[in-house]
């Protein structure tokens, strides 16, 4: 199992949801992505775009300023 | 047993490839959603920058309609393959700078060639005959179909009983009768076939969802083109094209003053990229001077600056001038009057 990082900083959805997307397909079942990103508008997206894939939200932290969002690959 | 057949269907986000792909659905065929950004997508982008959409229920329609079908769905960035489409539009424009007609053959030929690499048999759209005066009309319809080379793998199921016979309903992968004949302006077919399948909350969005059909923002294209005496654009022009006043003085600046706290906040991020100013002694935007201002030319942008800010009615007004490389200086300026800007200078 491996564990990555995706910068996703300054991009706007759906340019975050894409690059998770683009990321996720070199991964493994199993391995975990923590994204970055900087538009709230990803709080909604990626998880409803892991819903509809099939892979996992194991948390979401947000301040004012950062959203981060930890996916287990399905 | 038969092989399990699989159709691609363009999602928008919108009514009708939800109902579109929901028909092919219901006859037991594999179905994938396939979304393509461009860049000039309105969701998205303008809720994230504008505080006052915060209101509005920020949600991806492409991905509320893929999960309302329960089926995956594929987000491709086509920002730089989307340029030629706009740049050099075969069939031209519609009313505004929306290259609907070959937009069209673009995505659909993207989408042959997804189901190629991918082994899919099928694609699907939610064109209607008639429903777009560009590009959904009886006419334009084979012309999508040959140009982006799908040709006969090309399903329209909303309006397919007045379209010839594709290969999907030939090979009985479909089932014609269980189609639609859906034709016109008229939405009534498909609000029947909404309430029929049990879909609420769908996005109508009034002007569309592509940037490219607003006025206002096909101007400032067209202007940004005219200014740069060439048509070309990357992804930060596009985006900053959605934000703020667009004030134009002369042909070698123009000037972007937000509008509010969420623009101003989403302008920032470009402060190295552009000389940038905000007034100093009063409360003020932050404005963005795009080209190759003069001093003389700061000076107007310093006033257009105190014009949108609190000290518009003061005498003058200490406005902080901001270098890409982060100098500043301070300049004091008579706020621009009203009737002091001419109407031209609005993009
Ligand atoms: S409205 Fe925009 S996205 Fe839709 S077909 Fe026209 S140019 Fe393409």
């Amino acid at each position: 199992m491996s564990k990555e990082v995706l910068n996703a900083k300054r991009l706007l959805c759906p340019l975050p949801v894409i690059r998770t997307q683009d990321k996720v397909k070199t991964m493994a079942t199993g391995d975990i992505l923590q994204v970055v990103c900087t538009d709230p508008g990803v709080m909604q997206d990626i998880p409803a775009w892991c819903r509809i894939n099939g892979h996992k939200v194991i948390e979401t932290v947000s301040d004012d300023m950062e959203y981060i969002i930890v996916l287990e690959v399905g | 047993m038969s092989k399990q057949r699989k159709a691609v269907a363009l999602i928008s986000g919108g009514l009708d490839s939800l109902l579109a792909a929901k028909t092919i659905i219901e006859q037991g065929v594999h179905v994938e959603g396939i979304n393509f950004f461009t860049g000039f997508c309105v969701e998205g982008h303008t809720h994230a920058i504008r505080k006052k959409d915060k209101a509005t229920p920020k949600r991806n329609n492409a991905l509320w309609s893929a999960e309302q079908l329960g089926i995956k769905l594929h987000i491709v960035d086509v920002i730089d393959e989307y340029k030629d489409v706009l740049i050099n539009p075969k069939h031209g424009y519609g009313a505004n700078m929306n290259p609907c007609l070959d937009c069209k053959i673009f995505m659909v030929h993207k989408a042959k060639e997804w189901i190629e690499e991918n082994d899919f048999d099928f694609i699907i759209t939610g064109e209607v005959i008639g429903q777009r005066p560009m590009s959904q009309r009886k006419d334009t319809m084979p012309v999508i179909a040959n140009e982006s080379g799908a040709d006969d793998l090309l399903l329209r199921p909303l309006c397919a009983q007045n379209l010839p016979m594709t290969l999907p309903e030939r090979e009985g992968w479909v089932d014609r009768e269980k189609l639609h004949n859906f034709s016109g302006r008229t939405r009534k077919p498909q609000m029947a076939l909404a309430a029929q399948f049990g879909f609420n909350d769908f996005a109508q969005p009034a002007g569309g969802c592509c940037f490219l059909t607003d006025k206002s923002y096909s101007d400032k294209l067209v202007d940004l083109w005219t200014s740069r005496g060439r048509k070309e654009y990357d992804l930060d022009d596009v985006m900053l094209l959605k934000v703020g006043r667009h004030i134009r003085p002369k042909s070698n600046f123009k000037v972007i003053i937000a509008r509010e706290e969420g623009e101003a906040r989403f302008l920032q991020g470009y402060k190295k990229e552009f000389i940038n100013m905000n007034c100093a002694s009063h409360k003020g935007p932050l404005a963005m001077v795009d080209g190759e201002p003069s001093e003389a030319d700061l000076l107007v942008a310093a006033q257009l600056t105190a014009r949108y800010g609190q000290g518009r009615e003061a005498e003058f007004v200490d406005v902080t001038i901001r270098e890409k490389d982060g100098t500043e200086k301070v300049v004091t300026v008579t706020p621009m009057k009203a009737d002091e800007i001419p109407l031209q200078w609005m993009i």
